[in-house]
């Protein structure tokens, strides 16, 4: 059985702080190029085929702003 | 599989809680204040409290944390919020009572309020940021700066002789009779930040049992008073404040 | 008849905030006050009414937990002297700037400084003017009989609810300390949780019900306009409570040629000043202000025009006389005799000043 996650961003929210980025096991997600309205370039799913699901992003965010999804196939 | 085919509602698994407000929080990027609030909230969800706790917010940064947790809040004068709690768990005693605190204002300013609200072993919950700097007035040295360490009242690094020891006020507080949990946490890994949770829930949970005070102090960062990324934030309290200021229970009973 | 109990005045405080449904009294021992405090501490009424008692670490503790009982809704109070007041004046003005109820009794004495533990009635200015930080203002009471300190404690927090404002008895050591014969009132219950709900549910931290918002007690606004306009309402409340709630008596006025002013103990010494000089023909009246702010003003005005000199006697180096001459306004001649470190004027003395005054 494999899992497969994904997870969504609250962009206009995200600070672009990155300490989410050294949690993830997968190297999913990356801080993009483009930035939103404030100027900060926020998280997005870099390789989403990646995620798991694993939360971990989620649970270190200071801003709240990611949300994860997870389905086991 | 698509991406829009996991992101559905029966699939979610992790998100804000709705006992935080939609606000966009003050709070500098990165700034351990937002997870510290993230996961009161998620605690009073969980506790299905939300209509039965009392938030007393300090002066210094936080001071704005009312803006962040749908729930009553009461804002202190610099210092005095276990005062505050005081009477307010002790008029209600069927209400959680909790101060949000920072160094400078639990501390220094705050040091015979929260000793004697621990001493008399009020039934409330303290949550300490330690962040070794005065965020809100611009990065001046708090009691629990390190030695060493360069702040704006501090610029040549904090010398004992001129500036005193960093105060591990935490310690202090567990020698109290009227502590029941005093523990000292961090939220810079995912698994520091469940540790922590599992710590406010304890301590909120304490505090409708009769026990006394519980106190967490959670060792944080301020990126913007330490001149360093969130990032090397981490790291740098990693490997400069847990030597001095050690994670983990110091008294549960 | 109403049952009548000798008491001190310090005591009677105590009695009376039992009496009248108070939840919560936060205190730190000073003299000459204290038996406020130790009078609760031995009535016990948390077995009784469930009032809550503590013995603070500080003054500055009391006045914060009365902030924060006071931002649940809660009837409480504290008392102090002179140099506890000043450590709360900055709980005063948080109390203030968040429009909170509350009770503070400063039983005076002399300072500045550690000052004396003999009475005086010197901080009029702090008390009537301000004290803490920012442009508030403090309805102020001042008792001039044990009775007064009795009955001032619910006349108090009906004030502090009526206008959601700190209100301050200001008696002095003589009044503290002396006993005299206090009728008890009906006693009043502590408020329900329902009554709690239905009078302060929209700004008061109950707890969040799930039909309202959390509310925020707060007294910061950094912005600007948001600061100007909250302080605009406030001076409107207060000139509501300068048109509304000025309170005085007066004694032998409506014949008067020559007028005393005087508050709290002074005004009851006063009364016998009145009396030697009507002996020797002279028609003295006193008027005693009971609200110190809001000041009785207009009462004082409209005898102005009827008198030949007004004198102003206080324990104190002359502050309330700065007021008397702002409302006098050159009309009369206004003068001032006050002693200060605890010694009480006699009547004879202040006679003999005020005949002195006279024919200058």
């Amino acid at each position: 059985m494999a899992i497969k996650g994904a997870i969504t961003v609250d962009t206009e929210k995200c600070k672009g702080c990155g300490v989410c980025i050294p949690t993830c096991p997968t190297d999913t997600i990356a801080l993009s190029k483009e930035v939103n309205s404030k100027g900060y370039n926020y998280l997005y799913m870099a390789n989403p085929e990646n995620c798991t699901g694993c939360t971990n992003c989620a649970t270190v965010c200071p801003d709240a702003v990611i949300t994860v999804y997870r389905v086991k196939i | 599989m698509e991406i829009n085919d996991i992101i559905k509602p029966e699939n979610k698994v992790y998100g804000k809680s709705p006992v935080l407000k939609d606000a966009v929080m003050h709070y500098c990027p990165g700034c351990s204040h937002g997870t510290v609030h993230k996961i009161i909230a998620e605690v009073i969800e969980e506790m299905d409290i939300q209509d039965k706790t009392i938030g007393i917010s300090p002066v210094g940064c936080s001071v704005f944390a009312y803006n962040y947790l749908e729930i009553d809040w009461q804002q202190a004068a610099h210092g005095r919020a276990p005062a505050l709690a005081t009477a307010t768990k002790r008029l209600m005693p069927d209400k959680y009572v909790f101060t949000y605190q920072g160094d400078g204002d639990l501390a220094s300013i705050g040091t015979a309020e929260i000793m004697h609200a621990c001493n008399r072993g009020e039934n409330i919950v303290v949550i300490f940021i330690n962040n070794a700097i005065y965020g809100m007035t611009g990065g001046q040295m708090a009691p629990t700066t390190l030695l060493g360490q360069v702040t704006a009242t501090t610029p040549y690094g904090r010398d004992a002789k001129l500036n005193g020891f960093p105060l591990k006020i935490t310690e202090l507080i567990a020698q109290l009779e009227g502590t029941c949990y005093v523990t000292r946490q961090s939220v810079q890994n995912p698994a520091a930040v469940r540790k922590t949770k599992r710590a406010i829930r304890k301590a909120f949970e304490n505090s409708m049992m009769d026990k006394g005070t519980s106190f967490i102090e959670v060792v944080s960062t301020c990126n913007s008073g330490w001149k360093l990324s969130p990032v090397a934030a981490n790291t740098w309290m990693e490997e400069n404040m847990f030597p001095f200021y050690p994670l983990g229970d110091i008294k549960d009973r | 008849m109403a049952e009548k109990i000798l008491m001190k005045g310090n005591e009677a405080i105590a009695y009376a905030a039992i009496n009248c449904g108070c939840d919560g009294y936060f205190g730190y021992p000073i003299t000459p006050q204290s038996e406020v405090m130790e009078t609760l501490m031995a009535e016990k009424p948390w077995e009784t009414t469930g009032m809550v008692v503590l013995q603070a670490e500080s003054e500055t503790s009391s006045i914060n937990m009365v902030y924060g009982g006071a931002c649940c809704g809660k009837k409480v109070m504290t008392s102090s002297s002179s140099p506890g007041i000043s450590l709360m004046c900055e709980g005063l003005s948080y109390l203030a700037g968040c429009e909170l109820p509350c009770l503070v009794v400063n039983v005076m004495r002399g300072g500045p400084g550690l000052g004396t533990i003999q009475p005086s009635q010197s901080d009029y200015f702090q008390a009537t003017k301000g004290g803490g930080h920012g442009d508030y203002r403090t309805i102020v009471l001042a008792p001039s009989s044990v009775q007064d300190m009795y009955d001032f404690v619910d006349l108090g927090f009906e004030l502090a609810f009526k206008y959601r404002n700190p209100v301050m008895i200001l008696g002095d050591g003589v009044i503290g300390q002396m006993m005299e014969k206090v009728e008890l009132r009906p006693a009043k219950p502590r408020r329900t949780e329902e009554e709690l709900r239905a009078l302060c549910d929209s700004w008061a931290t109950l707890g969040k019900p799930a039909s309202r918002p959390g509310n925020i007690v707060t007294s910061l606004a950094l912005d600007a306009d948001v600061m100007e306009r909250f302080n605009i309402h406030l001076q409107k409340k207060y000139s509501t409570i300068e048109a509304e709630e000025a309170r005085y008596e007066t004694y032998k006025t409506e014949d008067a040629d020559h007028l005393i002013v005087a508050f709290g103990c002074m005004s009851r010494i006063c009364e016998n000043v009145v009396e030697l000089a009507r002996q020797d023909g002279i028609k003295l009246g006193v008027l005693r202000p009971i609200t110190l702010y809001p000041y009785p003003e207009k009462a004082l005005d409209a005898l102005v025009p009827q008198m030949k000199s007004i004198m102003s006697v206080e324990l104190n180096s002359g502050q309330m006389v700065e007021d008397v001459r702002r409302i006098a306004a050159g009309r009369v001649p206004v003068h001032f005799y006050g002693r200060q470190g605890g010694a009480i004027p006699s009547p004879e003395e202040i006679y003999e000043v005020f005949v002195k005054n006279i024919k200058k």
